[in-house]
């Protein structure tokens, strides 16, 4: 892509290293989100996030209505669950989510009304806890992401150095289009959400990293910005290369700002904040509207689907159910994920239920993935020239073999965010990515026996 | 709706890129063709014949070595035709047969598979071949064997006599050398392989572009012997010209001196592998006995690669120089 010239739109203030050159397949980018009908049931995870577990808050044959919180506990590291269609609950067990984990959920049977819990009114906000304690009543974790509780993120110490909210559109995952569409289609939410978030965490500077084969996008923000009092010069937008893995949250961070987040640390210890756009869309509409987090949009293509779309469906949606409101399959899948190819899940069956984290479902069809036969490593450097962290996966690998815990640790294992650049690049077809697992495993098992 | 007894679960990442081993050693066998096809136009069919022999009997040396061990096969990721390749273009076109096969034996047998098959070779094994050869057969390996082609009868009337490389010393270019055109168009005698400059270039230009070799170690090493050169003789450029279009120099630096598995990973690495092999070239070819030294400039330094990998292991994100750090928070402020 040629370099991309907007006025208005800052160039990277650092360049990384490597990356991986993935085919984008942004088929969707031209489809609105479509408001998906209301399924027959939903199954609903008490735990969607990192941290406590939820307690349920409702028992079979409740009525619930759309937003009532229906899982919480009062652990500082959680977020609350909300009904996301209104009905009956038929059951509180155990089902099994995309990442084979048996999780505690609520089965909600629908009655076709969505009707409003009497509980979703606009959070009154006077103070930064309040600001705090309204993101966390939201249910909101990351949209993009690991799903960690949002406001756990921004309850940073004053003392800190804080002074950067990166807002993450980077959006690198091929297939994916909702986060293009969110600030398509929702520009005045995206620029509210960061102008409330910077409001009341006094940030000095806001970005917002777009790729730049998302020009559109930017024009849009650019204009909503130019034509809005309110919004004037909410976000400076950083026009990102199309490399994956740019939406990688210290790849990001690095691009942006030129800072790097060590090793064990978290974005704060360099002063930065990452939330991604749809987190503050939601948290734009959520607090003019005080509906909590109970649907998501996600893209749902990957070549095999019948009818690829954007769509908005409730927490708790079945795969299956999503699936065949989108005609099924055009071709027989071979892997179906949450995610994206690069970082996504792979899911034994399509009987997992929607998450708050989960951006897309991809079904990739059998001769859109390459499959190729695992030889021995001719030390081609690829994997070495494509880590965004800079490391020697084909060394970590050997080491791994080995054991050797001083030699993982001195080749830097635990750097590794595991974004699969470098066993994309490798022609020799080696399950890298496993074995940077592999050789953290074996770290923190040594690290266990001291 | 969905048969999930027919899904594929595995980790990430689901996508992979096209780049496989085999069409790597593609890529090379098909940057090594212009070279070949100088070869038989200089040398005649014998050359080729050298060749064949060389290919099949890497191959065969292969298939038998792999069964042997009870190690899956290896022969269709093509790295043995490669090694077959260059073994060849590393040999006078007038050597006989059996040493042609003996050598391949040597460089699949002892130096590849010996130490693990493709990957775990610490040196180039056509390379280190070549060298057990040139020490069993001294005769038949030098100079002398150039001028039997005649004798054999395969051969072009044109391209008889001692290599060129034997023409050039400290003192410059010698009486009865071949013109600068003669040396890079090839039209002069040497091993099969190396005789054309144009047409190795064009395969390393090809490899290049195909991002199947970094460029890196062949601008090093052909640089560092030119600056060396011109020093070393007292800035005689003619001679300079000679020293870089003659002998093994570039057939070493674009074919064997960037195998991936005997040179360094890192780029820093390779930029030092690149000015050791040139610096080891010059000190052979101007002070020692032997007429050429690139083959053992390139062993010397895949002995050497762990070392200039170790020097050379990239910093990892994160562990940037605080001064740099705090300059970047500075910056982002303002």
């Amino acid at each position: 892509m040629a370099s991309l010239n907007i006025a208005g739109v800052r160039k990277p203030a650092a360049k990384g290293h490597g990356g991986a050159h993935v085919a984008h397949h942004k088929n969707t980018s031209a489809m609105p989100v479509e408001r998906m009908p209301v399924p027959a049931s939903v199954t609903i995870p008490l735990s969607q996030h990192i941290g406590a577990p939820n307690e349920a808050q409702v028992k079979v044959g409740d009525v619930v209505k759309v937003g009532q919180v229906i899982g919480s506990t009062d652990a500082f590291v959680s977020a609350p669950v909300h009904a996301t269609i209104s009905g009956t609950v038929k059951a509180i067990k155990p089902v099994r989510i995309v990442n084979g984990n048996m999780v505690n959920a609520v089965v909600i049977e629908s009655d076709g009304e969505m009707a409003l819990s009497e509980d979703v009114k606009p959070p009154v906000i006077e103070s930064k806890q309040d600001f705090l304690n309204a993101v966390r009543a939201s249910g909101l974790v990351g949209l993009g992401g690991a799903g960690f509780p949002t406001h756990v993120k921004l309850a940073f110490k004053e003392d800190a150095g804080v002074d950067t909210l990166i807002i993450n559109a980077a959006e690198c995952e091929p297939y994916i289009t909702v986060d293009h569409r969110e600030m398509l289609d929702h520009p005045q939410d995206i620029l509210s959400g960061v102008k409330e978030v910077v409001k009341w965490l006094g940030f000095k500077n806001a970005y917002i990293g777009i790729e730049d084969n998302k020009p559109d996008a930017m024009q849009v923000l650019l204009k909503t910005m130019e034509e809005n009092e309110e919004f004037k010069d909410v976000v400076q937008i950083i026009a990102l290369p199309s490399t994956y893995p740019q939406g990688a949250e210290k790849v990001l961070i690095y691009s942006a700002t030129g800072r790097q987040v060590p090793p064990g640390k978290l974005p704060s210890d360099v002063g930065c904040v990452v939330m991604n756009v749809q987190s503050v869309s939601f948290l734009g509409r959520y607090l003019k509207t005080g509906k909590p987090l109970v649907s998501r949009s996600l893209t749902v293509d990957g070549g095999a689907v019948a009818e690829p779309k954007n769509l908005r469906a409730p927490l708790g949606t079945m795969y299956s159910d999503i699936l065949e409101y989108c005609g099924g399959f055009k071709e027989e899948p071979y892997k179906i994920m949450a995610g994206g190819p690069m970082m996504g899940l792979a899911t034994i069956d399509a009987e997992v239920p929607l998450l708050k984290n989960n951006n897309a479902i991809t079904c990739l069809a059998k001769g859109a993935v390459k499959v190729k036969p695992t030889r021995a490593c001719i030390r081609c450097g690829r994997c070495v020239e494509a880590c965004p962290m800079c490391l020697e996966p084909t060394l970590i690998e050997k080491k791994a073999h080995l054991k050797d815990v001083d030699g993982l640790n001195k080749a830097s294992v635990m750097t590794c965010m595991e974004c699969g650049s470098c066993a994309f690049a490798c022609p020799s077809g080696r399950p890298l990515v496993q074995y940077m697992r592999l050789g953290k495993a074996i770290i923190r098992e040594a690290g266990a026996k001291k | 709706m969905i048969d999930t007894k027919k899904l594929t679960v595995s980790a990430s990442p689901h996508q992979k890129s096209a780049a496989t081993t085999t069409r790597i050693m593609l890529d090379v066998i098909i940057a090594l063709v212009p070279a070949g096809i100088a070869a038989v136009l200089v040398f005649g069919l014998r050359a080729l014949a050298v060749i064949l022999v060389s290919v099949v009997s890497c191959v065969l040396a292969e298939f038998l070595s792999r069964k042997a061990m009870k190690k899956e096969d290896t022969v269709t990721d093509l790295s043995a035709i490669v090694t077959g390749l260059l073994l060849a273009y590393n040999l006078p076109a007038g050597i006989p047969f059996w040493i042609v096969a003996l050598g391949a034996v040597v460089a699949i047998v002892v130096i590849k598979q010996m130490f693990g098959g493709i990957g775990q070779n610490f040196i180039n094994p056509a390379l280190g071949a070549r060298v057990i050869l040139m020490s069993a057969f001294p005769g038949r390996m030098s100079a002398g064997a150039f001028a039997d082609t005649n004798r054999i009868g395969w051969g072009v009337d044109t391209v008889t006599g001692a290599t060129p490389m034997g023409l050039v010393g400290l003192d410059g270019v010698k009486e009865g050398a071949p013109t600068l055109m003669e040396m890079f168009l090839g039209t002069t005698s040497g091993c099969i392989g190396e005789v054309s400059a144009l047409a190795l270039l064009l395969g390393g230009i090809y490899l290049m572009v195909r991002k199947v070799i970094s460029p890196i170690i062949p601008c090093t090493f052909v640089a560092t012997v030119a600056i060396f050169c011109t020093f070393a003789q007292g800035f005689d450029m003619y001679a300079v010209a000679y020293e870089l279009l003659g002998g093994g120099l570039f057939l070493g630096a674009i074919f064997m001196a960037t195998d991936y598995t005997t040179s360094p990973i890192t780029n820093k690495g390779k930029l030092i592998a690149g000015i050791f092999c040139g610096v080891v070239t010059c000190i052979i070819r101007l002070w020692g006995s032997l007429p050429e030294g690139v083959s053992f400039s390139i062993i010397l330094m895949n002995v050497f690669v762990p070392y200039f990998e170790d020097w050379t292991a990239p910093t990892p994100f994160g562990f940037i120089k605080e001064k740099k750090q705090k300059k970047a928070k500075e910056e982002t402020k303002a």
